[in-house]
């Protein structure tokens, strides 16, 4: 496995050896905070998904109360209104603002709505009849697209998160089986040739001390052929050291002469 | 990925696809827009039996593509069934689309294009 994701193009000194380690140790923080990073997320995508089951649910009930009421409205009315109130539609009243959300650096749009104030298009629809039910119809539908709109805003976080979620995976993926294993695989490179080095240092250094020392010998031989030889020299001629000695004996000395006797 | 501010932050309407009813009631909850002539864009599509799915299909296009101001899409499941190929490959995160039931249609979860995502990333 390792062996299959090469090394980097480094010299191995051991300055890029300290640069690689350095490297390790950031991939290997980097590697647990962005899976913790990753985990955080799913754990909210989880609760998102969740979310959005229930609010599924939610939104079936809510726009089936809200059919109920717009066939009140047909009834009450006595007719369709469809046409005349898509002809009225002139202004949205009901608008949303994206507002956003940070879960763990990763901005989620998060929709809001709000009505706008002073817009209304159907101040005429249901005049004459149905008035009433018309009112109440538009209460139900507003609640409705409110839940709708909360709806929306989990799908987009959902989406967004999935996204997201994915990169992460890859980001953590590509550091644990690319970047470590590479890295390591360098230091080892280096720290092979740096203990080559050393051997090859070790060896020059040992040759240069057996050198030394056989110097050394060769020079104290020579001293104690030196001294052997003024040895020798001297064991060959002692009378001549003797002699002189004799010579030089003090005639006036402590050594009593032998009597004279004539 | 993680959308910049610019590419919502204009983005205010809600625009659906849907048969008369639904179109009607969402249109009494005030979300029908008009946009100023002379293009007077309309951002809601009223489908019937007799609407052509090419017509369908322009107004989808028009409304997730084109059109800037749209921050969810509304289209009834059945309609969303017709161009179920569409929306299946829109996978933007803006505008959300969004598959409502109608009064003639109950909801069916096993249709929608998002829990579908859902479940198979459950692997269920």
């Amino acid at each position: 496995m390792s062996g299959a994701v090469g090394r980097e193009a480094v010299f191995p000194t051991r300055q890029s050896l300290g640069l690689m380690k350095n490297k390790l140790k950031g991939a290997e923080i980097g590697h647990t905070l962005l899976k913790r990073k990753s985990e955080a997320l799913t754990k909210r995508f989880r609760d998102i998904t969740r979310r959005i089951d229930e609010a599924k649910q939610k939104m079936g009930r809510v726009m089936q109360i809200a059919a109920f009421s717009l066939a009140e409205v047909s009834y009450a009315v006595g007719g369709d209104i469809g046409y005349q109130i898509q002809e009225s539609a002139k202004q949205a009243r009901f608008r949303v603002r994206a507002k956003q959300e940070n879960v763990s650096g990763v901005l989620l749009p998060t929709f809001e709505s709000y009505t706008q104030d002073g817009v209304n298009d159907f101040g005429l629809t249901g005049l004459g009849k149905g008035g009433q039910q018309i009112q109440r119809c538009r209460e139900t539908y507003a609640r409705a697209v409110e839940t709708l709109v909360e709806l929306a805003s989990l799908q987009t976080a959902f989406l967004i998160l999935d996204e997201v979620i994915k990169v992460v995976n890859r980001r953590v993926n590509a550091i644990e089986h690319v970047i470590i294993p590479r890295t390591e695989n360098t230091i080892k490179y280096i720290n092979s040739e740096l203990d080559e080095l050393d051997r090859e240092e070790f060896y020059r250094l040992k040759k240069v001390s057996g050198k030394k020392q056989r110097d050394v010998a060769a020079a104290d031989a020579e001293i104690l052929a030196a001294r052997q030889k003024a040895a020798e020299e001297q064991a060959a001629h002692p009378e001549a050291v003797e002699k002189e000695e004799k010579e030089t004996k003090d005639v006036l000395g402590e050594d009593e002469d032998n009597d004279v006797i004539f | 990925m993680a959308a910049s501010a610019a590419t919502y932050k204009d983005r205010q309407f809600l625009a659906v696809i849907g048969d008369e009813d639904s179109v009607t009631g969402l249109l009494l909850a005030g979300i029908g827009h008009v946009t100023e002539p002379p293009e007077s864009q309309r951002n809601f599509l009223v489908v019937d039996s007799k609407t052509e799915t090419s017509e369908i299909e322009r107004a989808f296009q028009n409304f997730t593509q084109e059109r800037k101001d749209i921050a969810v899409l509304l289209i009834n499941q059945h309609i969303a069934e017709r161009i179920r190929h569409s929306v299946d490959t829109f996978t933007d995160p803006f505008p959300a689309v969004l598959e409502i039931p109608s009064k003639d249609h109950p909801y069916d979860p096993e249709k929608d294009s998002v829990l579908k995502r859902v479940r198979r990333l459950f692997g269920e």
